[in-house]
C-alpha cells in the first residue's frame, strides 16, 4: 500500500522520533511510505481553545495537503495521534461549515474517512497484530481518551503490544482515568491537571513497569514530565516506537548514551538514508 | 422586568418559540429497547424468584406462600405489629389476618379517614398493589380499593403488601402499560424499604419511609 | 453532649460569603479549584464517593441488554421534546388544570421567587417543608422565602446536612458528598438541637437522627416545595424520583402543595415513563430503582395534598434552546453520572464550578442560563468576555475526556458542547451577531499560530528553531519555563527537545511529497 504519514504538529516539532518510527514500521511491513511536505496541523488547539474560526485556514491546509489520498494517489493517511484522527473526523468538516464552507466540509470529510489511528491502519486496515517488533522491557499502556472513547481503538494497541516479543504487558491501574493534558487546559487549570497527572504517574509507576507508552504523545508528554519530575525510573515511548523496535534497529530511550545509531529520543532522529535502508532496518 | 401587559406565559412560550425558530424538526423516537411485551417471560415462577431475588437484595422481607395460604402467611407478617391500618376494599380473607395475632384493625374509611397522628401511631399497613416489575422488585400502588390512600402506606414504620403472580410483570415497560389504564390515580412506585445513601455513599435501610417492607408473593397455585 | 473524639474533624467554615446568585459565585474555576485542591480531606472523600457510584452504575446498566437503546430512545425524546416545546406546555397546562392543578409561569428566579412565596402566604404558612429540587436551588428560593419571613425547611439528608452547615451543594444527587460521617456527624452534633447526645459517626445512627428530626415537622407542614423530575403533557402526571421517603412525606402529607420545574422537564406521553424510569436511577443512585417515586396528577380527592400548583420556570432556559449546539443541556434530567464520571470533578469538588450545577453538566447548562456570550440578556446586553466571571470559565473546566459523553443516559455530547460555549464566552456578539469587544492578546496569538499552523513551509520554519534549542540543550530537560509554560511546569518537566524535526528528517532521506 501506499500510506502518507501525518505526523502532528507536534510530533514533527518535539518528538520526531514517533513519525520515524511510524515510517520505519510501515516500510518494514512492505508498504511504501509518503510523507507530504505542506502537512502542518489537524485544527484541533485552535477548536479546543475557542477559537474554531481561526481554525479555517489550517483545517483547509491539511486538507489540500492530503486530498491526493481521495483521488487514489495513497491508499490511507496514517497518524501517530488518536487525538488528531479525532479532530479529522470530528472537528474539521464543523469548522468548515461554521465558515460556511460547505465544499471544504465536504473535502474534510473525505479526507478523514481514509485517515486512521497507528493502531486502526495495522489492525484494521492491514490486517497485522505480530509487525515483527521486539522490545525487551515491561511496559504499560494508557490507553489515552480520544483513541478511547472518540475513535474507540478498544483493544487493538494491547494486541499489537502483546505480539512484540520480548514485551511484557503489565495493567495499568485507573487505566481509562484522563492524565489530566487536554491541551490549553493544563495551562488554564494547571493545579487541576497537574493533580490528575500526580495520579496517573502514581499509578504508572505501581506497575513497576520500565515503560510507559501511549498512542499519543501529548498525553505521554505530561505523564513523563510528571515522571520526570519525581525522579520515576520509568521511560516513555510512542507505541510506533515499540512496534519499529527490532533486535537489529532496537529502541533506545530517549537521555541514553548516543550510540552507534542517533535516536529520535536523544533529538537525532537518525540519519538521513535511503528508503531501502530505512525499510530494513538495516545499517546506514 | 418584562413589557407592560404581557404575561409570563406569553412571554416564556414566545421566549420558547423564538429559540425555536430555525430548529431542525422533531426526530422519530426509536424503540429498539424491550417494550412491552417483548422481555421473554418465561414460567411464572421464573419471574416470582426474579422478583424474589431483587426485593431481597433492597433488604425488604419477603415471604411466598400458595394461593390458600395468604391469611396464615400475612398474619406471620403482622405479628407483633400491635396495631395496623387496613383499606376498605382488602379480599376478605386477608382482613381476617390481624385478628389471628391478635392485631388491632384500623380501617381506613373515605368518610372517616384516620388523622396523620392516628396513622402515626399505628404499627403496620396491609395492602394489595396494583402491579409488580420483576426486574426491578418493584411493587406498584395506585390508590385502588386494596390500597388506599398514600399516607395509610407511608406512616406505619411496617408495610406488608401481598403481590398476587398475576400481578407481576417481567419489566417497567409492562408495568406503564399496566398503568396507562388509570393514569390520573396518584402513583407510589416501592422498591424496597426507604434508604439513604447520603453518608459516603454508604447504603442505610429505613429512612422517613416504612423502615420495614414485607412483601408476601402469592404463587399461581 | 460531653462526647469528645480525639482527631475528630471540626465542621469547616462556612464560606466567607452567600452567593449572591446560586449560579455564578465566587472567583474563576481555577482560582477556586487552586483552594479545593488543598484540601485532602475533601479529595478522600469524593474520591471514595465517586468511584463507587460508578461501579454500581456500570454493573446495573451491564445487566440490561438493551441500554444503549434506552439511551437512544432518551436521547430522541428529549430532542422530540425540545422540537415541540410550546404545544407540550400548553398541553402540559391543559392536562394539569383538567384535573384540578393549576399552573404558573415564571420567567425568572425573581418571578418565580415571587409566585412561591405569594402561594405560601395565601395558604397563611410561615414554614414549607421541601423536597430536594435543582430547580429551586438555582432560584435560591430558600433565601428568598426566610427574607419573607417563612422558614424553609430542607429534608433530603444531604440537603438537611448541607442547610444545617451553613454550606454550599457540591453534587447534584448527593449534595453533601464531599463531606464525611465524622463532619456529619460534628453537624448534627453541634446544629441539631434535638440530636442524641450519644451520637455516633455511624451512617445508620446519623440517619436515625435526622428521621426523628423531622417527623414532627412532616406532620405538622401545612405546605410543601418540591421540584419534579419530569411531568407528562398528555396526562398531567408529575414525578419526584427519591430513596428516603421525605418526598413522599412532602408529597403526601400536607394540604398545599408547590412544585417548581423548569420548563425543558416535560415528556410527551405516559408511555415516555418506561424509558425515563429505566435510564434514570441506574445512572443516578446506580439501583435497578430507587426504593421511592411518587406521581400525581392534579389534585386526587381525599388522597395527598387538597391543592396543587405548578410553576413552570424559564430563567434562562429558553437562552439555551436558542443555541442549536448549546440546547442539548436541557436534555439533562439531573441523575448526576457525569460528575460522578469526571476526573476534574473527582479533584475539585463541586464548589470549585461557583454554580449549583457542578460538574460536565454544570460546565455547559449554567453558562447557557446566563447567558454568557450570548446578545441581548438583561444583565449581559453583549459585553466583552470578562476573565473574572467565573460562569465564563466554566467550559474551560474540562480536558475533554469524554467520560461524561459516555457515562449520560440521554447522550448529551457535552464535551462538544464545551468547545462550542468556549468559543461564545471568548468572542461575545451583540443582537445583530456582531462581535463585541477588542481582540484580546490570546486572541491575536491564536491567529498568528493559525498562520503558522496553516503552511508546512512556515511551522517547518519555526519547529526548527525547537531543533536549535535542542542542539544546545543536548538532550537536558527544562525544569522551569517562562509564562505560560511555568503553568506545564508547575508539576512536570519540560520534554528533552530534538535536535531536528520529523520534516527535516523526512527530506534529507529524500522522501517525496
Amino acid at each position: 500500500m501506499r500510506i502518507a504519514v501525518f505526523a502532528t504538529c507536534l510530533v514533527d516539532g518535539l518528538f520526531p522520533q514517533a513519525a520515524v518510527a511510524t515510517v520505519r514500521l510501515l516500510e518494514r511491513l512492505g508498504h511504501d511510505v509518503v510523507v507530504p511536505r505542506g502537512q502542518a496541523c489537524c485544527g484541533q488547539v485552535h477548536v479546543n481553545s475557542g477559537y474554531p474560526r481561526e481554525a479555517a485556514p489550517v483545517v483547509r491546509n491539511h486538507v489540500r495537503t492530503f486530498w491526493p489520498v481521495v483521488e487514489g494517489e495513497w491508499d490511507a493517511v496514517v497518524a501517530p495521534s488518536g487525538s488528531c484522527v479525532g479532530s479529522t473526523r470530528h472537528q474539521q468538516a464543523r469548522v468548515a461549515r461554521q465558515v460556511g464552507d460547505e465544499g471544504l466540509a465536504r473535502a474534510a470529510t473525505a479526507v478523514a474517512e481514509r485517515t486512521y489511528e497507528l493502531s486502526e491502519l495495522l489492525v484494521d486496515v492491514l490486517g497485522v497484530t505480530d509487525v515483527g517488533a521486539w522490545f525487551p522491557h515491561t511496559v504499560t499502556y494508557h490507553p489515552t481518551c480520544h483513541a478511547l472513547r472518540m475513535l474507540r481503538v478498544g483493544d487493538r494497541p494491547e494486541r499489537l503490544l502483546r505480539a512484540v516479543a520480548g514485551l511484557e504487558l503489565v495493567d495499568l491501574p485507573d487505566a481509562d482515568q484522563c492524565c489530566g493534558f487536554g491541551g490549553t487546559f493544563a495551562l488554564k487549570n494547571a493545579d487541576t491537571s497537574t493533580a490528575m497527572v500526580a495520579d496517573k504517574a502514581d499509578c504508572v509507576v505501581a506497575t513497576g513497569a520500565d515503560v510507559v507508552t501511549a498512542g499519543d504523545w501529548s498525553c505521554l508528554m505530561n505523564i513523563d514530565g510528571a515522571l520526570s519530575r519525581r525522579g520515576a525510573p520509568v521511560r516513555a515511548a510512542h507505541l510506533a516506537e515499540i512496534l519499529a523496535s527490532t533486535r537489529d534497529d532496537p529502541w533506545r530511550p530517549p537521555g541514553s548514551a548516543p550510540g552507534r545509531r542517533g535516536r529520535a529520543g536523544t533529538g537525532r532522529p537518525g540519519r538521513p538514508g535511503g528508503r531501502s535502508a530505512a525499510r530494513t532496518g538495516g545499517p546506514r | 422586568m418584562s413589557a407592560r401587559g404581557t404575561t409570563a406565559r406569553d412571554a416564556v412560550l414566545g421566549a420558547v418559540r423564538a429559540a425555536l425558530a430555525d430548529a431542525e424538526p422533531a426526530p422519530t423516537v426509536p424503540r429498539a429497547y424491550r417494550r412491552a411485551g417483548e422481555r421473554p417471560s418465561g414460567d411464572v415462577d421464573g419471574l416470582l424468584d426474579l422478583l424474589v431475588d431483587r426485593l431481597e437484595d433492597y433488604r425488604g422481607t419477603v415471604v411466598r406462600c400458595a394461593p390458600g395460604d395468604v391469611r396464615v402467611a400475612v398474619a406471620a407478617q403482622l405479628e407483633g405489629a400491635g396495631s395496623v391500618v387496613t383499606p376498605t376494599g382488602l379480599p376478605g380473607e386477608w382482613s381476617s389476618a390481624p385478628g389471628d395475632v391478635g392485631v388491632e384493625v384500623r380501617v381506613d374509611d373515605d368518610a372517616a379517614p384516620l388523622s396523620h397522628a392516628e396513622l402515626d401511631s399505628t404499627g403496620a399497613v396491609l395492602t394489595a398493589c396494583r402491579v409488580a416489575v420483576a426486574e426491578t422488585g418493584t411493587i406498584v400502588l395506585d390508590g385502588g380499593p386494596d390500597q388506599g390512600r398514600r399516607a395509610i402506606t407511608l406512616l406505619p414504620d411496617r408495610h406488608v403488601c401481598v403481590v398476587r403472580a398475576d400481578q407481576v410483570v417481567a419489566g417497567v415497560p409492562e408495568a406503564v402499560a399496566v398503568l396507562a389504564e388509570h393514569p390520573g390515580r396518584p402513583l407510589t412506585w416501592v422498591s424496597g424499604p426507604s434508604a439513604t445513601s447520603d453518608i459516603e455513599l454508604v447504603r442505610v435501610e429505613g429512612v422517613h419511609g416504612p423502615r420495614d417492607l414485607r412483601v408476601v408473593v402469592v404463587g399461581a397455585g | 453532649m460531653t462526647t469528645t473524639h480525639l482527631g475528630m474533624p471540626t465542621v469547616r467554615p462556612k464560606p466567607e460569603r452567600e452567593p449572591e446568585d446560586p449560579l455564578r459565585w465566587g472567583p474563576t474555576f481555577a482560582e477556586a479549584a487552586h483552594g479545593t485542591l488543598q484540601d485532602a480531606q475533601l479529595r478522600t472523600n469524593l474520591r471514595r464517593a465517586t468511584r463507587t457510584i460508578r461501579d454500581k452504575r456500570l454493573a446495573v446498566t451491564a445487566e440490561l441488554p438493551d441500554w444503549e437503546a434506552l439511551r437512544d430512545a432518551g436521547a430522541a425524546t428529549k430532542a422530540d421534546v425540545m422540537a415541540r416545546l410550546p404545544e407540550l406546555l400548553e398541553q402540559l397546562e391543559a392536562s394539569v388544570t383538567a384535573r384540578g392543578g393549576t399552573v404558573h409561569w415564571a420567567r425568572d428566579a425573581a418571578e418565580a421567587n415571587r409566585v412561591v412565596t405569594d402561594l405560601v402566604r395565601a395558604a397563611g404558612a410561615t414554614e414549607v417543608v421541601k423536597v430536594k429540587s435543582m430547580a429551586t436551588q438555582e432560584i435560591g428560593l430558600n433565601e428568598h422565602l426566610e427574607a419573607h419571613g417563612v422558614t424553609a425547611h430542607e429534608t433530603d439528608l444531604a440537603e438537611l446536612i448541607v442547610q444545617l452547615a451553613g454550606d454550599r451543594p457540591s453534587h447534584i444527587l448527593v449534595p453533601a458528598i464531599h463531606r464525611n460521617r465524622d463532619e456529619i456527624r460534628e453537624v448534627f452534633a453541634s446544629r441539631m438541637a434535638d440530636a442524641p447526645p450519644d451520637l455516633t459517626n455511624d451512617p445508620r445512627a446519623l440517619a436515625m437522627a435526622a428521621r426523628a428530626h423531622l417527623r414532627e415537622l412532616f406532620l405538622r407542614a401545612d405546605v410543601a416545595v418540591s421540584g419534579a423530575n419530569l411531568a407528562v403533557a398528555e396526562t398531567g402526571t408529575v414525578a419526584v424520583v427519591e430513596s428516603e421517603g421525605n418526598g413522599r412525606m412532602c408529597l403526601t402529607l400536607p394540604r398545599v402543595l408547590i412544585t417548581v420545574m423548569g420548563i425543558e422537564k416535560v415528556l410527551p406521553s405516559f408511555t415516555d415513563l418506561e424509558v425515563f424510569l429505566q435510564l434514570l436511577p441506574r445512572s443516578s443512585t446506580g439501583e435497578r430503582m430507587n426504593p421511592y417515586t411518587t406521581m400525581w396528577s392534579g389534585v386526587t380527592p381525599g388522597d395527598g395534598p387538597q391543592e396543587f400548583h405548578l410553576v413552570l420556570l424559564d430563567n434562562g432556559r429558553t437562552r439555551a434552546l436558542a443555541d442549536d449546539v448549546g440546547r442539548q443541556a436541557l436534555h439533562c434530567i439531573r441523575c448526576s453520572a457525569c460528575l460522578n464520571v469526571c476526573p476534574v470533578y473527582e479533584r475539585t469538588g463541586g464548589h470549585a464550578y461557583g454554580s449549583v450545577y457542578p460538574g460536565p453538566i454544570g460546565a455547559i447548562l449554567t453558562p447557557q442560563l446566563l447567558g454568557v456570550g450570548s446578545p441581548g440578556s438583561p444583565d449581559s446586553p453583549g459585553t466583552a468576555p470578562d476573565p473574572h466571571d467565573p460562569a465564563a470559565t466554566l467550559p474551560f473546566a474540562s480536558t475533554l475526556c469524554g467520560a461524561c459523553y459516555d457515562a449520560c443516559p440521554v447522550r448529551i455530547d457535552i464535551p462538544t458542547a464545551l468547545v462550542h460555549l468556549r468559543e461564545r464566552a471568548l468572542h461575545p456578539v451583540d443582537g445583530d451577531g456582531r462581535a463585541v469587544g477588542r481582540p484580546t492578546a490570546t486572541g491575536l496569538a491564536m491567529r498568528v499560530a493559525a498562520l503558522v499552523l496553516s503552511s508546512g513551509r512556515r511551522l517547518g520554519a519555526v519547529s526548527s528553531l525547537v531543533g536549535l534549542a535542542g542542539r544546545v540543550l543536548r538532550g537536558r530537560r527544562l525544569r522551569h519555563l517562562p509564562f505560560p509554560g511555568s503553568r506545564w511546569t508547575l508539576g512536570r518537566d519540560a520534554p528533552p527537545l530534538p535536535t531536528t524535526t520529523f520534516r527535516a528528517w523526512a527530506r534529507r532521506r529524500g522522501e517525496r511529497s
